[in-house]
C-alpha cells in the first residue's frame, strides 16, 4: 500500500481515538477536573502543543490531485504542502522577507514572501520547519510507545517476582547498557534501514534500559507495602496486583519518563542527523545542513534558527506540561490545589 | 464436638539465617471454634504475625512453611492449589493489618478498593458492588458512607481507614477474621471504638476472630480464649479468666506483672530480665529457660509437655507440671 494512504489511515485512527478520549474525559469528573486544572496552569504550553500536534496531523493527511501532471502525479502533497505550492521556490539563499537573493542580489520570484527565507536550494524555510513537526512527533511518540511497555513489562516483572526472572532481566539490562548506546543505535539503523519506523524501533530498543531499572526499583519497594499484602490476603492474583496496585503507583514515573523520553528522543535524533542517519525532513537534518552555513560570510542564520526555535519550543512545552500533569495526577497533591 | 473452624497443628515456619534456616514458628498448635475470639499474645518477634501469615499461606519469601497442618473450615491450606487458596483468602478467612495508614492503595478511592475485594470473589455488577460497599461502610460506622466512597485514603483519618479495612475484610462475610494488631497504630479513643466494632461484628455475624496483640488490655476486652506465645511456641493457653486471673506459666505471670497498675503505685515497673533470644539461638529445652526465675535442671534440656490445669487451661512448663503432680 502507498505510504500516504497508511499515513491518512493513522491520522483517522488518531482523531477517532482522541474524540473517544475526550468523551471519556468529559464523563469522568476526576479526569475533566484534572484537564481543566492543566489548562489553568499551563495555558501557553498546552496551546503550543496543540499547535504542533495540529501541524503534524495536517502534514500527515496527503493525497494526489487527479489533475496533477509530472512529478506531482506521483508525489502526494499534504495539507501543509498545499499552503506552499511547488513553484514557491527560489534559486538559492534568500534572507527572511528579502527581495533579492542573499548572494549576488538577483531578483526573487516571490519577493518579500518567504517569511523565514530560503535555503541553499531555494526551498522555503518556514515550509520545512513546519514539516519538521510531524517527524518530531512521530519520533518522540512512537519511540515512547515502544519504550514504555517494554520497560514496564521487564521492570515490573523483575521487581515483583524477583529470583530467576530478576536475574534474567538484569542480565539483559547489563548486556545492553555495556554497549555504547550510539554505536548500538547506528548498528541497528544500518541493519534495519532508515525508515521512520525502523529508526524509532532502534531508538526504543536502546533506551528502555534506564527506565526499566527505575521501574524495577519502584516495584521492589511497592511489593513490600501493606496494601499489596492486603490485596493478596483478600485473594488477589499476582496479575491483578501488578495491574491494579503496582501499575497505577508507578504511573507518575511513566508520565515523567514519557516527557523526558519524548524530548530526549527528539534531541537524540538531532545527533543522529548530525551523523547522517537521521530522519528525512527532521529539524535535526535542517540543523545538520545549516552547519556549514554558519561558517559563511555573511552568515546564513535563518535556517538553523528556524529549526532550533521549532525544536526548542516543542520540547519546552512538553516539559512544562509533563511537569504539571505529574503534579495534578498525584492524588496527594491535588487536594491542595482544588 | 464439631471440628474447629481453624486448626493449626505443629506448624513450623522458617526463614533463612546465617546458619541454615531458623524456625520462627516452631511446633505451634492452636484451634478456634466458630464464633470464638482467640487472642494470640506475645512479645515483638515471638512469631505471632508469621503464624497469621502462615494460616493464609502468605509467608513472604524467602520464608516458608516447613511442616505442620493447617485446616480452615476443613480445608487443608497447605495442599490447596493456588487458585483455590485465593478463593479461601478473603472469602473464608480475611485479614486486617496493623497499619491502616499503608494498607490502602493511595491512588485508588477507598470505594474502588472495597468494590475490587467484592468482585474478586463474586461476579456482580459494578452498581451492585457499589451498593454493597456503601452498606458495609454504614455497618462499620463510617459516617456519610455514600460520600466516603469517592474518598482517597489520604483524606481519611487512621480510625476511618481501619474501618475501611474492616469493611473490606467483611465484604465476603468470612468465617474467620485474622486481626493482626488491629488497634496498635491508633490512639486510645479510636482503639476503643474499633474494639467495640469488632465485638459487634463477632456478635452479629458469628465470625471467629484470631486476635493478634501484645496489648493485654485489648485482649481482656475482646478475647474468649487466650494463647500466650513465646519464641515460636505456645507457652500457655486457657480461657480469658483462667489466663489473665490465674496464670501458671512463669512467663505469663511475669508478663502480667509487668503491666503498670494502680495498686503498685510508686514502685518501679516490673520487667522480665533479658531479651527474647533470636530464632536460631533458642535453648534446646524450654525456650523461656534463660529468663525464667523458676528454671531448674530439666528446663534447659527437655522440651516441656503440656500440663492440663483444667479442661481448657494448659501450660507448657516443667515447674507447673511438678506442682500439678505433687
Amino acid at each position: 500500500m502507498e505510504g500516504y494512504v497508511v499515513s491518512n489511515a493513522v491520522v483517522g485512527a488518531l482523531v477517532a481515538g482522541a474524540a473517544y478520549t475526550v468523551r471519556a474525559v468529559r464523563r469522568s469528573r476526576q479526569w475533566s477536573q484534572a484537564f481543566r486544572e492543566l489548562g489553568r496552569r499551563r495555558p501557553i504550553a498546552l496551546c503550543a502543543i496543540a499547535f504542533y500536534v495540529a501541524l503534524g496531523l495536517a502534514d500527515s493527511v496527503a493525497w494526489i490531485d487527479a489533475s496533477a501532471t509530472g512529478i506531482a502525479a506521483y508525489e502526494p502533497s499534504s495539507l501543509v504542502d498545499r499552503l506552499f505550492p511547488a513553484e514557491f521556490q527560489e534559486r538559492s539563499y534568500s534572507a527572511p522577507f528579502a527581495f533579492e537573493e542573499f548572494y549576488g542580489g538577483a531578483g526573487l520570484r516571490h519577493p518579500g514572501q518567504h517569511w523565514l527565507g530560503t535555503d541553499i536550494r531555494g526551498r522555503d524555510v518556514l515550509h520545512m520547519a513546519l514539516k519538521g513537526a510531524r517527524v518530531a512527533l512521530l519520533l518522540g511518540g512512537l519511540t515512547s510507545l515502544i519504550v514504555i511497555p517494554l520497560a514496564l513489562f521487564f521492570g515490573m516483572s523483575a521487581g515483583y517476582f524477583g529470583g530467576r526472572i530478576d536475574e534474567a532481566v538484569f542480565f539483559a539490562i547489563s548486556l545492553l547498557s555495556s554497549i555504547p548506546t550510539l554505536l548500538l543505535l547506528i548498528a541497528l539503523i544500518v541493519a534495519l534501514g532508515r525508515g521512520p519506523v525502523q529508526v524509532c524501533f532502534a531508538m526504543g530498543v536502546t533506551s528502555w534500559v534506564g527506565f526499566s531499572r527505575v521501574i524495577r526499583g519502584e516495584t521492589l519497594k511497592l511489593r513490600e507495602l501493606d496494601y499489596v499484602a492486603a490485596a493478596r490476603a483478600l485473594g488477589a492474583s499476582d496479575a491483578r496486583i501488578l495491574l491494579r496496585h503496582i501499575l497505577p503507583n508507578v504511573m507518575h514515573l511513566v508520565v515523567i519518563t514519557f516527557v523526558l523520553l519524548f524530548s530526549g528522543m527528539v534531541l537524540t535524533e538531532a545527533v543522529l542527523a548530525f551523523l547522517g542517519i537521521g530522519l528525512d525532513g527532521s529539524w535535526g537534518q535542517m540543523i545538520d545542513q545549516a552547519r556549514d552555513e554558519l561558517a559563511r560570510d555573511p552568515i546564513v542564520y535563518w535556517n538553523i534558527l528556524a529549526a532550533f526555535a521549532a525544536l526548542f519550543f516543542l520540547i519546552l512545552s512538553v516539559n512544562r506540561v509533563g511537569d504539571a500533569i505529574r503534579d495534578i495526577l498525584d492524588p496527594r497533591t491535588v487536594r491542595e490545589n482544588v | 464436638m464439631t471440628a474447629p473452624l481453624l486448626e493449626v497443628n505443629e506448624l513450623v515456619t522458617t526463614f533463612p539465617a546465617e546458619t541454615g534456616r531458623a524456625a520462627v514458628v516452631d511446633g505451634l498448635s492452636l484451634s478456634i471454634a466458630a464464633g470464638e475470639v482467640l487472642a494470640l499474645v506475645g512479645e515483638s518477634g515471638c512469631g505471632k504475625s508469621v503464624t497469621a501469615l502462615s494460616i493464609l499461606r502468605l509467608v513472604p519469601k524467602p520464608g516458608r512453611i516447613e511442616s505442620g497442618r493447617i485446616r480452615v473450615a476443613g480445608r487443608d491450606v497447605r495442599a490447596l492449589p493456588i487458585t483455590e487458596m485465593r478463593a479461601v483468602r478473603g472469602a473464608l478467612a480475611a485479614m486486617i493489618f496493623q497499619e491502616p495508614m499503608t494498607s490502602l492503595n493511595p491512588v485508588q478511592t477507598v470505594g474502588a478498593q472495597v468494590v475490587e475485594a467484592i468482585r474478586l470473589h463474586e461476579r456482580v455488577s459494578a452498581d451492585v458492588a457499589r451498593r454493597r460497599c456503601v452498606d458495609l461502610f454504614e455497618r462499620v460506622g463510617i459516617p456519610d458512607a455514600d460520600a466516603r466512597f469517592e474518598s482517597f485514603p489520604h483524606q481519611l483519618s487512621g480510625g476511618l481507614k481501619q474501618r475501611v479495612m474492616i469493611a473490606m475484610a467483611l465484604s465476603m462475610q468470612p468465617k474467620l477474621l485474622i486481626a493482626d494488631e488491629p488497634t496498635t497504630a491508633l490512639d486510645v479513643t479510636i482503639q476503643a471504638q474499633i474494639l467495640e466494632l469488632l465485638r459487634e461484628i463477632r456478635d452479629r455475624f458469628g465470625m471467629a476472630i484470631l486476635l493478634i496483640s501484645h496489648n493485654l488490655g485489648v485482649v481482656n476486652e475482646l478475647a474468649d480464649r487466650v494463647a500466650v506465645m513465646y519464641a515460636g511456641r505456645v507457652a500457655e493457653e486457657g480461657t480469658r479468666t483462667e489466663l489473665l486471673a490465674h496464670p501458671r506459666h512463669p512467663y505469663t505471670q511475669r508478663l502480667l506483672a509487668s503491666i503498670p497498675s494502680r495498686t503498685r503505685r510508686g514502685e518501679p515497673l516490673a520487667e522480665i530480665p533479658g531479651v527474647v533470644p533470636s530464632p536460631g539461638e533458642w535453648p534446646v529445652g524450654c525456650r523461656f529457660t534463660t529468663r525464667c526465675h523458676r528454671a531448674f535442671e530439666p528446663c534447659a534440656e527437655i522440651v516441656p509437655d503440656a500440663t492440663a490445669i483444667s479442661d481448657t487451661h494448659r501450660a507448657w512448663c516443667h515447674a507447673v507440671a511438678r506442682e500439678e503432680s505433687s
